[in-house]
This record gives structure tokens, C-alpha cells and sequence, in this order.
């Protein structure tokens, strides 16, 4: 796993940083992590898991993302650092 | 028909709160090369989880002879998508191609026949083989009007009055209804001139499409209003349906209607303009019927 990213930080999008780590660790910048933080996280969290990555530091500034959009960019940022076809695999 | 660029997470959310009657996110020509696998993730996501309600959803997917054509479209049929919009379409050829890509991906999913085509006419040899095009598929919903690359294939330019698209636009519309499918105009890129696009909208409805694609929610408005018929076209129109029921009850096909003869073309029309005005709205089907 390399470091690799996606999005932007353009309104209702949100910038994902993903690389190399043990565990997982999301560190998470949102003007809404009050209300919505430990959602985005989890949204994060599931949509890592459900691409078998288990290992890895996601640093994430989130615009206001609806959670399609959040899967999107993980996925992105995941697809980009492992170098997997996510529509074969 | 709005476009809205598929590397946009928050246009692509809000896009079907204006109301437009169809919303075309694109792969193609608004998403760089780069960008291309993160923004078919995008849309991918938003088409399986936002709720567009009745409006219609069509995709613009990259060439086939492209190395995202291909990914593009078992993205968006995976995703359920209503319509894919296939660009630069030149040949019958080309339709039938994306046909049995579409229908391997539909197989694998258990949704066979149910992702429809749209074509965009782009180039002279487009516009030659328009209906071979609109024919080529039993999906084909519709096809349309690409006029920026039109204008440069063809070593013009684009015009306030549109002159160098005259026959693009009867081509396409003559192929459509010959194919007895839809057909929409291209895009008007400038914002600040309302005046002209308004001209523009009532050019192309004059010369017979059903619709204009537009690149902004401020553009709804106007197709809108230039589109649906007036009530004097309706009150007209309803006249017409009402004297001719009257006409078959009694057994006879051809009638007069305020001392003017009222035949099959008037009635098609008449039909049109009910049609039109229950699509757009203004009246309600229940009280047509």
C-alpha cells in the first residue's frame, strides 16, 4: 500500500488521504464532527472493510459529504494506494 | 436535460431539486483524464444512494475505444442507470457494440434489457448516418445534438444564430421521427445572454425537438416555459380531441370545428399539445381521459 489520495475540498465533497499503518487510524477534520463525525468515521471505517483493508492512516476533510460521496473517495483513495480494480476484484 | 459533471459530489446531490425532467451526470468531456476512475466511483455511489425521485437518470460514458469506456459502463448499469448517453456516435455499428457490452453487464446482474441508449450525434459522418443510428438498437430512446464538436468537425464555428447547425438539427429531427424515437438539442453556453438562448429554445422546439439539454438549473425556466403549451393551445387542442370523439361517435372521420376542417394531422397535433401539457404539468391525465 502506497500513499495515495482523492477529492477535493470543494462544498459536499471531502479530501481522503490514504497509507500505510497498523491498524486502522482515521484522523478526521469536519466543520459537522460534532454532530456527524462518529458517522463519517464509521461510513469510513465500513467502506475500508468491505474492500479487505484492515491496515492503513486515513487522514480525511470533509465539506459537508453525503455518505455515497465519502464511500466514493475512500474507495477512490484505497483503489488509487493498492493498485486494485475495484470493479473486477 | 441538465449535465452535470461527475467529479461534482455536491451539484450531483442537489441537481434534481430544480426540476429538470432528466439529469445526465458525465464521465466524458467535464472529467479529466486523472480523474476518470474517481469520478465513475462518484457516480456510481450517488445513483445507488440519492434519491432522484421521478426524474429521469442518464449517464455519459466515455468512448469504448477508450481505456474507461468500458468500466464506465459496467459502473453505470450496475448502478441501475435509466439511460447511457453514448458520444461522438458516428455509426449503427458503434451502437451495437455498447449494446452487447451493456447486455453482458445486465446478465451478470440479472437486469436484462432494462439500461436504455441514448446517442449523441457529434460529427458530419454523425449526422449522415443519423438514422441508421437511431435504428440500431431496440434500447435506443432517443438521440442528440453535440454541436461543439459538430462545429469543429465541420471547420466552423458556432454562431448566435446558429446557421451552421440548420441541418444537423432537421437531420436529427427527421431521423428521429422517422426511428419514432426522441430527440434534444444541444447545450447553450452562455449564461448571460437569456435573451438569445430563449430564441434559441424556440428555434429548436419550432423545428420539432423534444427537449434542449442545459448546463444550468438557471436554463430550466425558460425550456420550461417554451415547451409547454399555452392554455390557448390547450383550450384549442382540447377542442379538437373533444369534436373528433364526437365525430368518430357518430361515424364519421373528418369534421368542421369553428368553419375549419379538422383532419387526421390536426388531431396527431391536438394529441401532441395534451400530451405535452400532462407531461409538463399544467393539467391532469385523470381529466383528459
Amino acid at each position: 500500500m502506497k500513499e495515495a489520495v482523492a477529492g477535493t475540498l470543494e462544498s459536499g465533497d471531502i479530501f481522503v488521504r490514504i497509507g500505510p499503518g497498523e491498524g486502522l487510524q482515521i484522523d478526521l477534520q469536519s466543520s459537522v464532527a460534532a454532530q456527524f463525525g462518529r458517522q463519517i468515521k464509521e461510513v469510513i471505517g465500513e467502506t475500508l472493510k468491505e474492500l479487505g483493508i484492515s491496515d492503513a492512516h486515513v487522514s480525511a476533510v470533509d465539506k459537508g459529504a453525503l455518505d455515497c460521496t465519502i464511500r466514493a473517495r475512500v474507495t477512490a483513495a484505497a483503489v488509487r494506494s493498492s493498485g486494485k480494480d475495484v470493479w473486477k476484484d | 436535460m441538465m449535465f452535470v459533471p461527475g467529479n461534482k459530489p455536491g451539484m450531483m446531490a442537489d441537481a434534481h431539486i430544480y426540476g429538470p425532467d432528466c439529469i445526465m451526470l458525465d464521465l466524458e468531456d467535464s472529467v479529466t483524464l486523472a480523474e476518470k476512475d474517481a469520478a465513475r466511483l462518484l457516480v456510481y455511489n450517488a445513483l445507488r444512494s440519492i434519491d432522484y425521485g421521478d426524474t429521469e437518470m442518464v449517464v455519459r460514458i466515455n468512448p469504448l475505444n477508450t481505456p474507461y469506456g468500458r468500466k464506465d459502463v459496467e459502473a453505470v448499469v450496475k448502478a441501475g442507470v435509466d439511460v447511457i448517453r453514448m458520444p461522438k456516435t458516428e455509426t449503427a455499428e458503434e451502437v451495437v457494440e455498447l449494446e452487447a457490452e451493456i447486455l453482458k453487464v445486465e446478465k451478470e446482474i440479472g437486469r436484462e434489457g432494462e439500461t436504455r441508449i441514448m446517442a449523441a450525434i457529434e460529427s458530419a459522418l454523425g449526422v449522415v448516418n443519423a438514422y441508421a443510428i437511431a435504428t440500431a438498437s431496440k434500447r435506443m430512446m432517443g438521440i442528440a445534438l453535440g454541436a461543439e464538436d459538430y462545429s469543429a468537425n465541420l471547420k466552423t464555428n458556432r454562431t448566435p444564430g446558429g446557421a451552421e447547425l440548420l441541418l444537423a438539427r432537421e437531420q436529427i429531427v427527421v431521423a428521429a421521427r422517422a426511428a419514432g424515437i426522441a430527440c434534444f438539442d444541444t447545450v447553450y453556453s452562455n449564461l448571460d445572454d437569456m435573451d438569445s438562448f430563449r430564441k434559441e429554445v424556440e428555434l429548436v422546439k419550432t423545428l420539432g425537438f423534444d427537449g434542449k439539454s442545459i448546463i444550468n438549473p438557471r436554463q430550466i425556466e425558460i425550456v420550461n416555459e417554451v415547451f409547454t403549451p399555452t392554455e390557448k393551445e390547450i383550450t384549442k387542442a382540447r377542442a379538437v380531441v373533444a369534436a373528433i370523439r364526437e365525430a368518430q361517435a357518430m361515424g364519421s372521420g373528418v369534421i368542421s370545428l369553428n368553419g375549419k376542417m379538422v383532419d387526421r394531422p390536426v388531431v396527431l397535433r391536438a394529441e401532441h399539445t395534451i400530451a405535452l401539457a400532462i407531461a409538463a404539468g399544467v393539467i391532469d391525465k385523470e381529466e383528459e381521459l
